[in-house]
């Protein structure tokens, strides 16, 4: 029993980060937009969030950067695609070689600036940041380690998750928001500013992307900086959106189930598995599931109507 | 009542790239009063209307509602001042609830949706007679259904001037009656209602002044009382139109085509026809008649090898097809140009041009692994010259072209294959008048020329002029076949709701 409750909250802690860049891209995309810069926003908010949280010690100006750092990438890919019509794929593949490329850069600089050691948030922070459980609640035989022990950052993912969810469907904006990601002409005539709607929304999902990097690079390597933290986790991320039929809910489970993906392979060691092999796995499982997702399907939870082609009123 | 003219448009001019599509346009409409707005396909009528709704901008020109003058920069400019435009491609999110479409934009106050919108809706629809389910999701919605929610959503932003573009091309004869009575009623209440059809007994039934397009001016304005349908037909092409249709003696004879017993299911196991029997013979045009679904779209795609024959056969020139690919049958000789609803959906590859669709067809036949552009550009322009195809030019896109030429294109390239049978479903949908006799002569030419042609129409009127013989559809079966010269339309319409002619042979000759 203690086996599983400590592979199910591993899981939990692996698979947040993914449900942050989830969100985002649900909402970029519900607002007809699909932006696949979900990686290069991540790396961004995950450099930036911990550049602040390393300088400050505080994790709410950390947060607050990364969110901004994730916007600021999102708000390049808006202009491009919103503004210039430029194409949408190829927009969002160069924000994630920029965003990369960016972090990356800069990561090493702050490893030479750090005396070639990788920098390692203060104690203070990482306290912060460590997982305590809640009082009471944590107290709670076996639920409390699975649900109430984990670091503040684990909550702060599932209730955006909920909250972009309740926003989503059951708000005016929300309602109008969809509509434009479904059928932007017909938002139009209704009135409805798209341009707007679409860059509020893109800035929005960037910056909960950014966010999901700032939990790589604070919470999830014991507030150590690695170079390789976000690596391909926003690419499946991308296609969870899929899996979770555009749902942000949906998405808490997707991401939990790959969380799993991530946590398994550190404890089969026994089963002398080549680590390359359980390496290789998420991304098998990602095109699999990629593949059974696109089998079924009623309308209302296919990707929305108007994603991936930019709006232009005269267009005939 | 305000004595101002409700809208009032001065010279309004607008082109896109080098096509001016509006030309110094005048027009007045009046409250109180329906102004139908006639002009053949191309003719600027939508881009005016447009213009209205806040889609395009008019590069010049005065605007003014009800004395003021106005620019419109926004649909939501057009829907402060009142105006209310429902448009041939309805403006409908698919996946959502009837009444989150009506509410759209203009959502009851609050941060939340609330529950009672779906009520509020309700009654909106009671108050003016027109019963929706304000929950049902618009993709399970019937054409008609939708276009009553476009109605309601211009009712529930309280519009006074409400533009129709081509409303009556999709609707049934009954729903066709009660849109105009609530046409008429909101005439009464006060509105202005600007309404675009091709139907010429329409215009003559609904308008109390009519407004001619002609090439992107506006020609003339009459009423609609001192006028009749040659006139507008005059007004519109720009000279007299003889206006009936042709029906040459047969000059072959054999059979093409035989139906027996054909039983066909839908993906979902639904039974789309039931056991047809039918024969089409060289030189014939056989009709198609039937309430919107009662087989029709069935019918041509199994013939044209589209979908899978559950039990019967289909025999062509005496050969079974049934096992043959859409290719193989086409090869052989059966051609089918079929326009959908929407016209771009089957048959043509929007964003490409006319050249580029001509090769479609083709382009397996052409020898190595290059296409053949040069001839696909000579019978591009034969097909362009032969049906008065107007373009910007020949790799213009084709979604750019109006939705006449469009429909032009497509049946050009399926007569100029030359195919023993055509067949051809609503060729004539939505089209002007002088475009649709440009068909009709097209067809009788094949007709000359050996070809069976299918033809599936909604117009009886038509076919009783054009067929020779015009088989009913009702639920998948047949319920007669008649010869047009002696029958009528009571009885058509009677074939089409299955009340059978007793002792009558399904197989008339």
């Amino acid at each position: 029993m203690n086996g599983l409750i400590n592979l199910l909250t591993a899981a939990i802690r692996a698979g947040i980060p993914l449900l942050f860049g989830t969100t985002g891209e649900i909402i970029t995309e519900k607002t007809g937009n699909m932006n696949l810069g979900v990686e290069g926003m991540m790396w961004l908010g995950a450099f930036f969030g911990f550049y602040v949280g390393l300088h400050t010690d505080s994790l709410l100006l950390a947060l607050l950067c990364a969110f901004a750092a994730g916007m600021f990438g999102a708000l390049i890919y808006a202009v491009l695609t919103v503004s210039l019509r430029a194409n949408q794929t190829v927009a969002g593949l160069a924000l994630t070689i920029f965003g990369t490329a960016f972090a990356n850069f800069f990561g090493l600089r702050m490893i030479e600036a750090n005396g070639g050691m990788l920098p390692r948030l203060s104690a203070k922070l990482s306290g912060v940041l460590a997982n305590n459980p809640i009082p009471l609640l944590g107290d709670i035989p076996y639920i409390g380690k699975l649900l109430f022990s984990h670091n503040i950052l684990v909550y702060l993912g599932i209730i955006i998750a909920v909250l972009a969810f309740l926003y989503m469907n059951k708000t005016r904006i929300g309602l109008r928001m969809r509509a434009v990601g479904e059928a932007p002409a017909t938002a139009d005539a209704a009135g409805i500013n798209v341009t707007l709607t679409k860059y509020v929304h893109i800035l929005l999902g960037g910056g909960i992307c950014g966010l999901g990097g700032a939990y790589l690079s604070l919470a999830y390597f014991d507030g150590q900086w690695q170079n390789a933290c976000v690596s391909g986790q926003g690419w499946i991320a991308v296609a969870l959106v899929i899996f979770a039929n555009w749902n942000p809910v949906k998405a808490i489970w997707g991401t939990l189930l790959f969380g799993m993906f991530e946590v398994i392979r550190f404890r089969v060691g026994w089963l002398r598995i080549p680590p390359a092999f359980c390496d290789m796995l998420p991304y098998v499982i990602t095109t699999l599931i990629l593949v059974i997702a696109s089998i079924r399907k009623s309308r209302e939870r296919r990707q929305p109507m108007g994603c991936g082609n930019n709006y232009f009123r005269e267009d005939r | 009542m305000n004595k101002q003219p409700a809208i009032k448009l001065c010279g309004i001019t607008k082109s896109f790239g080098s096509v001016v599509a509006n030309h110094n346009i005048d027009l007045t409409v009046q409250r109180g009063e329906i102004l139908a707005l006639l002009g053949e396909n191309g003719s600027g009528k939508t881009t005016l209307m447009n213009i209205l709704a806040g889609i395009y901008q008019p590069e010049s020109g005065e605007i003014y509602i009800d004395g003021q003058r106005v620019s419109i920069h926004s649909p939501e400019d057009a829907n402060r001042l009142g105006i209310g435009m429902i448009h041939q491609h309805f403006k409908l999110v698919d996946i959502h609830t009837a009444a989150d479409n009506i509410i759209l934009g203009n959502e009851p106050k609050g941060l939340f949706l609330q529950k009672s919108r779906f009520d509020k809706v309700r009654e909106l629809s009671e108050r003016f007679g027109l019963s929706i389910d304000p929950m049902k999701k618009i993709y399970n919605m019937s054409v008609s259904e939708k276009q009553t929610v476009e109605i309601l959503k211009v009712l529930y932003r309280g519009a006074n001037i409400l533009i129709l573009d081509e409303p009556t091309a999709v609707l049934t004869v009954q729903e066709i009656r009660r849109l105009f009575d609530i046409l008429r009623r909101m005439r009464d209440e006060g509105c202005a209602v600007v309404i675009i059809t091709h139907k010429l007994d329409e215009v003559m039934e609904i308008s109390d002044r009519v407004t001619v397009l002609r090439k992107g001016e506006s020609v003339e304005t009459v009423d609609t009382a001192s006028c009749d349908i040659r006139k507008l037909t005059e007004l519109m092409v720009g000279r007299p139109v003889e206006l009936s249709i042709d029906r040459p003696e047969r000059t072959h004879s054999g059979t093409l085509l035989e139906i027996h017993h054909l039983t066909v299911e839908s993906e979902e196991g639904v039974r789309m026809l039931d056991d047809v029997n039918m024969t089409l013979k060289k030189g014939e045009i056989l009709g198609v008649a039937g309430v919107a679904g009662s087989g029709q779209r069935e019918l041509c795609e199994t013939i044209a090898g589209l979908m899978p024959i559950k039990e019967g056969a289909i025999l062509f020139n005496k050969k079974n097809i049934e096992n043959m690919t859409a290719r193989q049958i086409f090869k052989a000789g059966i051609s089918m140009s079929f326009i959908p609803e929407d016209r771009l959906g089957m048959g043509l590859a929007a964003s490409m041009g006319i050249v580029d669709n001509m090769l479609l067809k083709t382009y397996l036949d052409s020898p190595g692994p290059f296409v053949q552009k040069k001839e696909a550009r000579l019978l591009a322009e034969t097909i362009t010259k032969k049906l008065r195809i107007s373009t910007s030019g020949m790799n213009a896109p084709v979604s750019r072209m109006s939705g006449g030429n469009v429909q032009k294109v497509l049946l050009g390239r399926e007569i100029e294959s030359r195919p023993q049978v055509l067949i051809t479903a609503y060729p004539v949908r939505g089209l002007d008048i002088n475009t649709s006799y440009t068909i009709y002569d097209a067809l009788n030419a094949q007709k000359q020329a050996g070809t069976g042609v299918l033809f599936v129409c909604e117009d009886l009127d038509v076919m009783l002029e054009l067929c020779d013989r015009i088989m009913v559809l009702c639920h998948g079966k047949v319920t007669g076949i008649v010869n047009a010269a002696d029958t009528t339309k009571e009885e058509l319409g009677l074939l089409m709701t299955n009340a059978q002619r007793k002792g009558d042979s399904p197989n008339a000759e």
